[in-house]
């Protein structure tokens, strides 16, 4: 199928095409005048234009109220001290290494298991019926709402079913509850348990982004590779993965920003924490920043709006960052390969 | 290459694994005494937490979430197919460097942002507009809604315009059509599968939205189509019970899994619904 671009007249209400006047078919009705199809045409430029530039306009208003809010109130110190009953001296660095350590076991666990699911999808599977059923489930899995994969990683994570018992004191425990290497079953509300769960969350938008890169890669590679004398794995691992990086890191990175950014299921698996402390092992309490703009949100007080559009500023801060990185590596690395 | 089969089985661990808790917890949740499937389904009040009474009845949360859902699709199903047809018909490369960015940015923005909008700018936006508008209402959570999917619509109803193949649109304008015509009568009909596949999404992500309407919508689940009424929707409730408000083995929080199970089976109808209208009715041109 061809996916051409349309050709574009630049922005001038009426296509070159019709400028040397189309002589109506002697069929058309009458009140399809020329001059009023030129006219209709007219308008909906004006109509589109309108209606297009609504997202521009929302998007201005919004980025501006957020810096009108909370640009006073953002200084080093709220992003280096924790959190309060007083607005003014409440920061939000629990929340913020809380968001790290949650992206990060998130991103080691859901990138390898999406890209290698896609992989094998794209590269090795038959077009068989399991195949076409795990598709179909991946799409699916896409559309269900996060909220819902809040209650599974309660269910599995936090509380593992109940294997272990339902009260946290009765936990199997590993290790010193200070260090580093403690573990605990059920994990709990622990940052290992958030980071799983947003591992569901976003597995199916790593998948999804992960085979369109896959699939952008010219067959004529893998071909020219097999005819070679290459083994499949070859194939994927020495050209069909290197030609598609660029993509797939982009979606990894894409994928990530949706997972700092998400809030309902951690929600669910632990309510609003009221954190003291940067987590220090896979079982810590954690709170993350978009459930602390919540909390300050959702309170009457003007002085809490204020500071939760200052962490506001800090979370689009680095959703930036993510989405300039990736639009740097799309750049950069991608080459044109046909 | 039988580690990455087992990577793929991941997935359908997760769908199975949801259906089974969402199911074992629902039908604990019905054996409750005070429930039965005959007030779930048909009883038009749902207060679980204050009151005398408790009453379960879904469909004052079903009907929050309709209302916040209808006027999101209001907003950003128009806005955003006109967006789409002037970004793949109209617009120069020039003006979509411009558009795409915004899109993309407005794509990124965590829903708690929107919710944040929602409740310190539209609401007072639509306080000045009508006294009528309360602190928390479902036009402004609604709007909300719309702007966070109006990147969704808009880009995967330009997808389906731009699969559109060339050929068509030139016989149109050879014919002697506008590029209104050859847009709005050609283009837009051979894409409606796609484009109509990318509304159901939207309205998929605007039921399952939550972080908006626990901050912008309000907490009285009733049956009302008034917009600057307050409603609760079911991802509302859930958040409402999941913060605290209902001890963990009590009938009130086991209402949650019931809510949340209706809540999955919309959208998972939605977004099936969808795949069958892209391959059913979809219009091919090679």
């Amino acid at each position: 199928m061809s996916s051409a671009p349309p050709p574009s007249n630049g922005t001038s209400g009426v296509s070159g095409r019709t400028d040397g006047g189309p002589v109506p078919l002697a069929s058309s009705a009458p009140y399809r005048s020329v001059a009023r199809r030129v006219f209709v045409n007219r308008a909906f430029l004006w109509a589109c234009l309108i209606t297009t530039n609504i997202a521009v306009v929302v998007l201005a208003v919004l980025l501006i109220s957020i810096f009108w809010q909370g640009w006073d109130t953002l200084s080093w110190k709220f992003i280096t001290s924790f959190a309060s009953r007083k607005p003014a001296d409440a920061g939000i660095l629990a929340p913020l290494m809380g968001s790290l350590w949650v992206c990060t076991i998130c991103g080691l666990v859901a990138l390898p298991l999406g890209i290698g699911t896609a992989i094998y999808l794209e590269e090795f599977s038959k077009r068989s019926r399991f195949t076409r059923i795990v598709q179909t489930n991946i799409m699916n899995l896409a559309g269900v709402p996060s909220i819902v994969y809040g209650i599974l990683g309660l269910t599995a994570f936090a509380r593992m079913f109940g294997a272990f018992g339902t009260n946290v004191d009765d936990a199997i425990a590993v290790g010193n509850g200070e260090g580093l290497l403690y573990l605990r079953l059920p994990f709990g509300s622990s940052v290992l348990a958030g980071g799983l769960t947003l591992m569901l969350v976003i597995l199916p938008v790593v998948i999804i982004s992960t085979q369109e890169a896959l699939r952008a890669v010219p067959s004529s590679l893998r071909a020219g590779a097999l005819a070679l004398g290459a083994t499949p794995w070859q194939t994927v691992w020495g050209i069909t993965l290197p030609a598609a990086i660029p993509g797939i890191m982009t979606g990894a990175i894409l994928s990530m920003s949706r997972a700092i950014g998400e809030s309902a299921p951690l929600l669910v698996l632990g309510g609003l924490l009221l954190v003291f402390n940067t987590p220090t092992n896979l079982m810590s309490d954690f709170a993350i920043l978009p459930l602390q703009i919540y909390n300050w949100a959702g309170r009457p007080q003007d002085a809490f709006h204020a500071i939760a559009a200052s962490a506001i500023i800090v979370q689009l801060g680095v959703l930036f960052l993510f989405n300039g990185i990736a639009v740097l590596i799309r750049q950069k690395l991608q080459k044109p390969l046909q | 290459m039988g580690s990455l089969a087992v990577a793929a089985t991941f997935s359908i661990l997760v769908t199975t694994t949801i259906i089974v808790v969402l199911a074992r917890e629902t039908i604990g949740f019905f054996e409750f005494p005070e429930v039965s499937l005959g007030e779930f389904f048909f009883s038009l009040e749902w207060n679980p937490l204050l009151g005398a009474e408790k009453h379960f009845g879904i469909w004052p949360l079903v009907a929050g979430t309709l209302l916040v859902t209808v006027i999101a699709a209001s907003f950003a199903l128009p806005v955003g197919l006109i967006s789409a047809v002037y970004l793949s018909e109209y617009a120069s490369p020039r003006v979509r460097a411009t558009l795409k960015p915004a899109l993309e940015i407005l794509a990124g923005i965590p829903t708690v942002v929107y919710g944040f909008f929602a409740l310190t700018v539209i609401t007072p936006m639509l306080g000045k507009i009508s006294p009528s508008f309360g602190a928390y209402n479902a036009m402004s959570a609604g709007l909300a809604t719309g702007i966070m999917i109006l990147p969704i619509v808009c880009s995967l109803s330009e997808d389906a315009l731009r699969a559109v193949p060339r050929s068509l649109r030139d016989a149109a304008f050879a014919l002697g059509g506008t590029r209104f015509d050859v847009s709005v009568k050609v283009v837009v009909p051979a894409a409606l599968s796609g484009v109509v596949a990318a509304f159901l999404l939207a309205l998929s992500r605007a039921i399952g939205e939550t972080m908006i309407v626990a901050l912008a919508a309000g907490g009285i689940a009733q049956i009302t189509a008034n917009p600057a009424a307050e409603v609760q929707t079911m991802t509302a409730y859930m958040v409402q019970i999941f913060l605290g408000d209902a001890p963990a083995t009590g009938v009130e929080y086991k209402s949650s899994y019931a809510v949340a199970a209706m809540l999955f089976v919309l959208t998972f109808g939605l977004t099936m619904v969808g795949r069958w209208v892209l391959r059913r009715f979809r219009e091919e041109y090679d």
